[in-house]
């Protein structure tokens, strides 16, 4: 993991490269955390994968957040691997609720942020996956398809606005509510 | 005991008569109607799929079946690996929506008579998990006999239960789920044509395997 101030030469070579990609830095949960504009999520990616001295070489998961009431909404998280030195490092894009336009299979507006399919070949499935649950859509993906949930599922159920589901059962206490 | 054996020997050389006969009779023949007998005979030999869906699965096809508890002394030891031919299934564990149509498919091709058990809480009404990924009770998509309470059940339940079902088929032998359900005419045929007459393509199809094996 870098420390601070590695984390701090990182983001000013991105930004050096990459004008405005870096919202902020930060640590939790023990790990360095990145967090970017998903406009430029490939660029990002791309600069800590090959930069000379980066070698973020591995994605070991990706995977989406929906910190609901805040704004950003959404979060992709990715979090990569330097298998030489074993560094971690966690880049998050924050993705705003239903921007751009996008239209998902229920009418609603979806976010869209580019795949990284062409970088990290691991994240087609975890792509599918946050798109199966939260309804991100990734553009550039070579198949974005349900993948847990049956096809013809509608909602995004990881999401924290979906309702939980179930039916209310009926004890003694409660029998005259739902009886 | 002994006297016993005198008297059968006897009643196979064609020796007994009169009150001496007829008490043999009594001892020996039990007077039933086919319907009863055929009744007892189906709840006795029951052969259940093995099938498997959670947790449950531990305690019911596995653990009743090996030594411990047993289901061979209910005569039902014998577990089918295909639906066609089992007579029972039992469904061991929460159903989620995507399984759903499988475990239903399995049913339908369970020939009848056929019987199904819902084994514990969530394959009865979905359990611990009230979410979007479960059916919320089996009975939703397809008929069940029994529902054995329990998350898991004991298998002491489960053959409790599976004994509550031998009871349920002795005493009305008309199990069928169509006629419980009133759902005769619902009938769904593989090859399209009514009953068991194939389709025309089926018995063109049949005629030229024939053919082509020169039988």
């Amino acid at each position: 993991m870098p420390d601070a101030p590695g984390l701090e030469l990182i983001r000013g070579e991105i930004e050096a490269a990459h004008p405005g990609a870096v919202v902020d830095t930060g640590f939790a949960q023990e790990r360095a955390v990145l967090s970017i504009d998903p406009a430029h999520v490939l660029a990002v990616l791309g600069w800590l994968r090959e930069a000379p001295g980066q070698g973020y070489r591995f994605l070991s998961s990706l995977h989406v957040a929906d910190y609901l009431p805040a704004e950003p909404r959404f979060a992709v998280h990715y979090e990569l691997l330097n298998r030489g030195r074993v560094e971690r490092i966690r880049v998050k894009a924050l993705l705003e609720d239903g921007s751009p336009a996008a239209t998902g299979p229920a009418g609603q507006r979806l976010p869209e942020i580019d795949s990284c399919v062409s970088l990290f070949p691991t994240a087609e499935f975890q792509e599918r996956e946050a798109f199966d649950f939260f309804g991100i859509v990734f553009k550039g993906h070579p198949d974005l398809t349900r993948i847990l949930l049956p096809e013809d599922y509608v909602g995004w159920p990881q999401r924290r606005d979906f309702p939980v589901g179930g039916e209310p059962v009926t004890f003694t206490y409660n029998e005259r509510q739902y009886g | 005991m002994r006297s016993r054996q005198v008297r059968a020997r006897a009643m196979l050389r064609g020796d007994l008569e009169g009150e001496e006969l007829e008490r043999y009779v009594e001892e020996k023949v039990v007077m039933t109607n086919f319907e009863k007998m055929l009744g007892w005979a189906r709840s006795n030999s029951i052969f259940p799929l093995t099938f498997g869906l959670a947790c449950c699965a531990i305690e019911a096809p596995i653990s009743i079946v090996t030594a411990r508890y047993d289901l061979a002394r209910f005569g039902a030891e014998a577990l089918r690996a295909s639906p066609r031919q089992a007579d029972m299934i039992i469904l061991s564990g929460r159903v989620s929506i995507k399984m759903a149509p499988v475990v239903r498919r399995l049913y339908d091709q369970m020939l009848e008579p056929k019987w199904a058990i819902s084994m514990g809480a969530c394959s009865s009404s979905g359990g611990m998990f009230a979410n979007y990924a479960v059916v919320q009770g089996a009975d939703k998509f397809m008929p069940i006999d029994l529902h054995i309470p329990g998350c898991p059940p004991r298998p002491e339940a489960v053959l409790y239960g599976f004994t509550k079902l031998q009871r349920k088929i002795q005493g009305n032998p008309d199990q069928g789920w169509r006629t419980r359900y009133d759902a005769h005419g619902t009938e769904e045929w593989a090859r399209g044509g009514p009953r068991s007459e194939p389709s025309a393509d089926a018995a063109a199809a049949y005629e030229s395997a024939r053919e082509l094996i020169g039988a």
